[in-house]
Order: C-alpha cells, then sequence, then structure tokens
C-alpha cells in the first residue's frame, strides 16, 4: 500500500517555486562564472610574467648596468641598488612618524574629536593618486633643488607609508587588552614608557606586517618617482643625485621600442613581483603566527 | 628605568612591620618622581606625528595652488571646458583629460562592479570553505602587482589581443553602435578601460566581501526560515543591507581608477582627442601628468600640468572622503581595512 504524498500546492504555486528556484541556480551560476573570469586573468598574467620573466633572468641582470641601445646584455644592477636606496630613505622617514601617528590615535587621541579627523584624513590621504605625490614633492623639493634627487624619492614614497602605517598601527593597538596596559600603570612605570615597552611591544608583530604591506606597496611605486628621483643609467649612491630605481626602469624599458630591452623589462618585473610577494607571504605567516595570540 | 628585581621585593615583604622602612617596590615608586614631564613631552611628540598627516594633506593643496597660480589666473575655471592642448603657442585646456579619465573609469566600473559583485556573493556565500583562503590570497595578490606591470603585461598581452581579436569581434557585431569604429591599434580608451578593471577589481570584492560578512547571520537565517530561496536570501537578507557599503566599496574602487597612472599610460594611446569611438586613442588626468611633466619647457606649460595635479587631487580627496564615510556607516564596530 503506498500513500501519495499530500501536495498542499497548486500549480500557479509550483511553477512559482520552480521559476524562484531556477533563479537561484542562474544567480549562483553567474557568481562562479564571475569569480572565474576574475580568477583567469590573474593566472594568465603571473603565468606569462614567470615566463617570459624566467627566460629572460641571467646572471648579468643583477651584476651589470644597463648597455647603451644597440648593445646586448647588459643588466639592472644599478636599479636594483638604487630602488633599495630610495626605499631605505623613505622607509626611515615613514615608518618612525607613521607608528607615532598611529600611537597618538590609539593610546592618547580615543574619543577625541581631534583623533577621529585624523583618522579620516589618513584614510583620504591613502587614496590619493600617487601622481599627485609626485607633482608635490617635485615643486617643493626639485624645484627648489634644481635638479632631481634620490631624496626627493625618498620623501614622495615616505609621504604615501605615512597613511597606511598610522592606520595599521592604531588597528593593532586597539588589540592589546586593557589588562596588560593597567598591569603597567598599576605598577607604577610611566604612561610613555607603558606604551613603549608593553602595548608596542605586544602589538609588534601587527605592526611589522603593517609596515611591510607599505613599503611593499610603495616598492612598485613609478609614477612619483619619475619627477623626483628621475632614474639613472650609471652608477649613483648620492642622496642628491638622480638615481635608478626597479619600476621606473621597467617602464622606460616597457615603452621602448627595442626587443633586448623588453627583455629586461620582464625580467625586472620578475624580481620586483618575488620581492613584493616573498615580503606579503613573510608578512602572513608572521601575522598569523605572532606574539598577538599569547598576548591575549 | 629598571624595576628592582624581585628578590629585594620579597626580602622587603616579609620584614614589612610598621616600623620598617617602606619597601622597595613603594620606595621606587616614591623616589622615581612623577613622569609627568617626561609623559607630555611624548605625547606631544605623538601628537606632532599625528598632525603630520594633517600637515601633508594642506601642504599638498597650498604648493598645488601656488605652482599652478600662472596658469590658474591665464585660464581661470574655463581652463576645465576648453578642448585646446598646445604647448607650443600656450594654449592649455583640461577637457580631453577630463573625458579620457572620466570614460576610462566609468568603462572599468561598468565591467568591474558585477564582477566584484559576483567574487564576493560567491565567497561569503557559496564557497566550500577550504576554498576561501585560497581564491581571498589570489584576489589580494592581484592587489599587490604594482602597476607598472601591469602596465607591461597590458602592451605586449592585452594590447594584440585587442588589436587582432576582441577589436575585430565588437566591431563586426556591435559597429553598428558607433562606440567601435575607426582604425583599431589595440592601444585606446577600451584598452586602457580594461587593464583599470582588473586593477580595481580586488580592492572592490575585498571591501565588498568585508561588508557583507558583517551582516549579522541572523538576518540570513530569518530570511530563509521564510522559505527563502539563497539567491533570495542574498538579494533581501544580505545585499539590501549592506547596500551603502557597497557604494562606498564602489566609490573607493573609483577613487583608485581615477588616479591610476602607469598601466593606463601605458596603453591609452596618450593623444588629447574627445572621440566617441571606444577604440579611439585618449588621455587621462594622470597619464598626461606623467607623461609630459619633465619635458614640461615654459612655466605656463609647467602650471597647466600642476593645475592638473590639483584637479586629480581634489576630485579624488572628495570621492575617498564619500566613500570611507559609507564604509565607515556600514562596517562600524568591524575592524577596518587598510590598504
Amino acid at each position: 500500500m503506498s500513500t501519495q504524498p499530500i501536495n498542499f500546492q497548486t500549480k500557479s504555486m509550483r511553477l512559482n517555486t520552480a521559476r524562484r528556484n531556477a533563479t537561484n541556480y542562474f544567480i549562483s551560476g553567474l557568481s562562479i562564472f564571475a569569480t572565474i573570469l576574475v580568477i583567469a586573468p590573474l593566472v594568465a598574467i603571473l603565468f606569462y610574467l614567470v615566463y617570459k620573466g624566467a627566460s629572460s633572468l641571467n646572471l648579468a641582470f643583477f651584476t651589470h648596468i644597463p648597455k647603451p641601445v644597440g648593445e646586448e646584455g647588459g643588466g639592472m644592477a644599478n636599479s636594483i641598488i638604487g630602488s633599495g636606496v630610495v626605499l631605505t630613505l623613505a622607509s626611515s622617514m615613514g615608518v618612525p612618524v607613521g607608528i607615532a601617528a598611529g600611537v597618538y590615535l590609539s593610546e592618547f587621541g580615543r574619543g577625541k574629536l581631534l583623533a577621529n579627523l585624523i583618522r579620516f584624513t589618513a584614510d583620504v590621504l591613502n587614496g590619493v593618486p600617487s601622481i599627485v605625490m609626485g607633482i608635490a614633492i617635485y615643486s617643493l623639493v626639485v624645484m627648489q633643488q634644481k635638479h632631481f634627487s634620490a631624496l626627493a624619492g625618498g620623501i614622495a614614497l615616505a609621504i604615501m607609508m605615512v597613511p597606511t602605517i598610522t592606520r595599521t598601527t592604531e588597528e593593532m593597538l586597539a588589540t592589546v587588552p586593557h589588562a596588560v596596559r593597567e598591569a603597567a600603570l598599576g605598577l607604577g612605570v610611566p604612561k610613555w614608557r607603558t606604551v613603549l615597552s608593553v602595548s608596542l611591544r605586544t602589538a609588534s608583530p601587527g605592526i611589522i606586517t603593517g609596515c611591510m604591506l607599505a613599503f611593499a606597496r610603495v616598492a612598485g611605486e613609478t609614477a612619483p618617482l619619475l619627477f623626483t628621483a628621475f632614474g639613472n643609467q650609471f652608477w649613483s649612491f648620492k642622496l642628491n643625485e638622480p638615481i635608478a630605481a626597479l619600476p621606473l626602469q621597467i617602464y622606460v624599458y616597457a615603452i621602448s621600442p627595442y626587443d633586448e630591452w623588453h627583455r629586461l623589462a620582464w625580467a625586472g618585473s620578475l624580481v620586483l613581483i618575488v620581492l613584493i610577494m616573498v615580503s606579503v607571504t613573510l608578512v602572513r605567516i608572521f601575522a598569523n603566527r605572532g606574539a598577538l595570540k599569547g598576548a591575549s | 628605568m629598571p624595576l628592582p628585581v624581585p628578590a629585594t621585593v620579597e626580602t622587603s615583604f616579609q620584614a614589612s612591620e610598621p616600623s620598617t622602612p617602606p619597601s622597595a617596590v613603594r620606595s621606587f615608586l616614591r623616589t622615581r618622581g612623577s613622569g609627568r614631564i617626561a609623559d607630555a613631552t611624548f605625547s606631544a611628540l605623538m601628537l606632532l606625528c599625528a598632525l603630520s598627516i594633517f600637515a601633508i594633506v594642506i601642504f599638498i593643496a597650498s604648493i598645488l595652488v601656488a605652482r599652478s597660480h600662472l596658469s590658474l589666473a591665464q585660464f581661470g575655471w574655463k581652463f576645465f571646458a576648453r578642448q585646446a592642448w598646445d604647448p607650443v603657442s600656450g594654449d592649455f585646456g583640461a577637457l580631453p583629460f577630463i573625458y579620457g579619465t572620466l570614460a576610462t573609469s566609468f568603462l572599468a566600473l561598468l565591467m568591474a562592479v558585477p564582477l566584484s559583485l559576483g567574487v564576493a556573493i560567491f565567497l561569503t556565500e557559496l564557497c566550500p570553505r577550504p576554498l576561501r583562503a585560497p581564491i581571498s590570497f589570489l584576489t589580494e595578490i592581484l592587489a599587490a602587482i604594482p602597476s607598472v606591470v601591469y602596465g607591461l603585461w597590458a602592451v605586449f598581452v592585452l594590447v594584440p589581443l585587442m588589436r587582432d581579436v576582441l577589436g575585430p569581434i565588437l566591431y563586426k557585431y556591435l559597429g553598428w553602435t558607433g562606440f567601435f569604429e575607426g582604425s583599431n591599434f589595440g592601444v585606446g580608451l577600451l584598452t586602457a578601460s580594461i587593464i583599470l578593471a582588473i586593477m580595481i577589481l580586488p580592492i572592490i570584492s575585498s571591501l565588498t566581501r568585508d561588508i557583507m560578512t558583517a551582516v549579522p547571520n541572523s538576518q540570513r537565517e530569518a530570511v530563509l526560515a521564510l522559505g527563502a530561496t539563497r539567491w533570495e536570501m542574498i538579494r533581501t537578507g544580505v545585499l539590501r543591507n549592506s547596500r551603502i557599503g557597497i557604494v562606498g566599496a564602489v566609490m573607493l574602487g573609483l577613487g583608485r581608477a581615477l588616479g591610476e597612472t602607469m598601466a593606463v599610460t601605458m596603453v591609452i594611446g596618450n593623444h588629447p582627442d574627445i572621440a566617441r569611438s571606444l577604440f579611439a586613442p585618449g588621455y587621462t588626468l594622470a597619464s598626461v601628468i606623467a607623461n609630459e611633466f619633465s619635458e614640461a619647457t615654459g612655466d605656463l606649460y609647467l602650471s597647466a600640468l600642476i593645475e592638473i595635479g590639483l584637479a586629480l587631487f581634489l576630485v579624488t580627496i572628495v570621492v575617498n572622503a564619500i566613500a570611507r564615510l559609507l564604509v565607515w556607516a556600514v562596517t562600524r564596530g568591524a575592524p577596518a581595512r587598510v590598504g
């Protein structure tokens, strides 16, 4: 004896359910399709970069400076060193200021109108195009000095690092439990000392992560360096002279009509990407394993 | 100032009779001073660094105004409505660049917004748990690739693709609209828009994902309990609650697109024209600065370029401010994202 399931639905209701289910599947399919469509270019770019870059890399790339047009070979050694110089300059100016501003927002200004305004300004400054920083620093430093310089490039990048570092520092300090601070203050440790050796030390893995992310972001910046560091085809270590930088050199080579230079541009891109990826991945591992977990 | 070693503390505790001298901890606290001056100096120093963020914004604005006064005085507000760009005779107007910037950004948003919404929906509602982290990580890597590398890829892969494959197809089937006509060199507004869309996708999708994750699960459960299908749940329970935040995320993407420089400069063709066809070469505010700034001869030329930079600065400040306010209004309480 088999019982028919009692069907409460009328025909139009069944049709309606079918339509709704169809829409559901359709939209789900669309969203999966969109995800594939987004992942595809990334995979294509990475694959192409590794393919073109790896076949163009050789020892000369890391040891030689660029050769004049028409000559085979040459490398980007001076650009790699130059990028290092500019980024060191930028970090040495941007990191302390950024962290200090973050400390103010989190430890001294919490809830104050001024702090909220500063936080908002930092977020907005984060979205200002890098080329605007470039022409501002050009107008201030390069026009005064009457020549392009590594220092100007460093200042432009430092200004770009500050808001990012400020905001991550603030976020990370906010995760430090109040009990930890109170313990230090309760022992009579002055506030400045508490901030430096308790709050900042507890949040240090996260803050380092923020600094590395800011670093990775400005490491690939080209636009602000176009009119500050300007680029250089030779070895240069002087801070008040034009200096070569990896992204600048990639740009110059990419828009040139020479195959040999295109080859170098691919190799340079691969090196740049590997540097950025390594720092971002290290940061991720570091952050996941951070002392923050132990502190809370 | 190091605290006294525990051993001392212990012994002084043991000898804590009323007549004995105060414990080591207490005497340490008495003698080390209040630290008021040090505290005040320290907090003033931190405040100074925080105020430097204001200083940076004010300094950028004032220096751009100061250096563009020649062009401001010469052309006034009409600068932004004039189509001329003739460095030789000193005749400048920003209209072609404004058009190029708006056209490429708008097209890029048109392509990126539906896609990033799809990705965000997939990641928050549909994605099997083990896939979530790798896909998020991939899109974040996409955000970490420098602009100039995107440009390089676009020059050698996207431009030939546009010229030989996509362009002819568009011309054949959509040529009648007038948007896809004229000679197709591969470089132009459309190519620039595509690379822009690829670049702003990760920003919009990761922000949208965060905003959608911030919607409480009880919302989802309530809608599902009423018998909704999953899509109806997403539409009424999730999207409707997060629409303000999504608009904010899209505007942040727009801010990025407006100011994007290197990749666009490399593929847009760099020609100050206003043409209806999307195959035609164009020019944007950012790319004209990148291309012509270091070879600008004459004060008026330089001044006009700096005025373009000033316009770009003000527009992106306004767009970003509105976007931040919208995102902040929705994700209040949830940790903000940086970068």
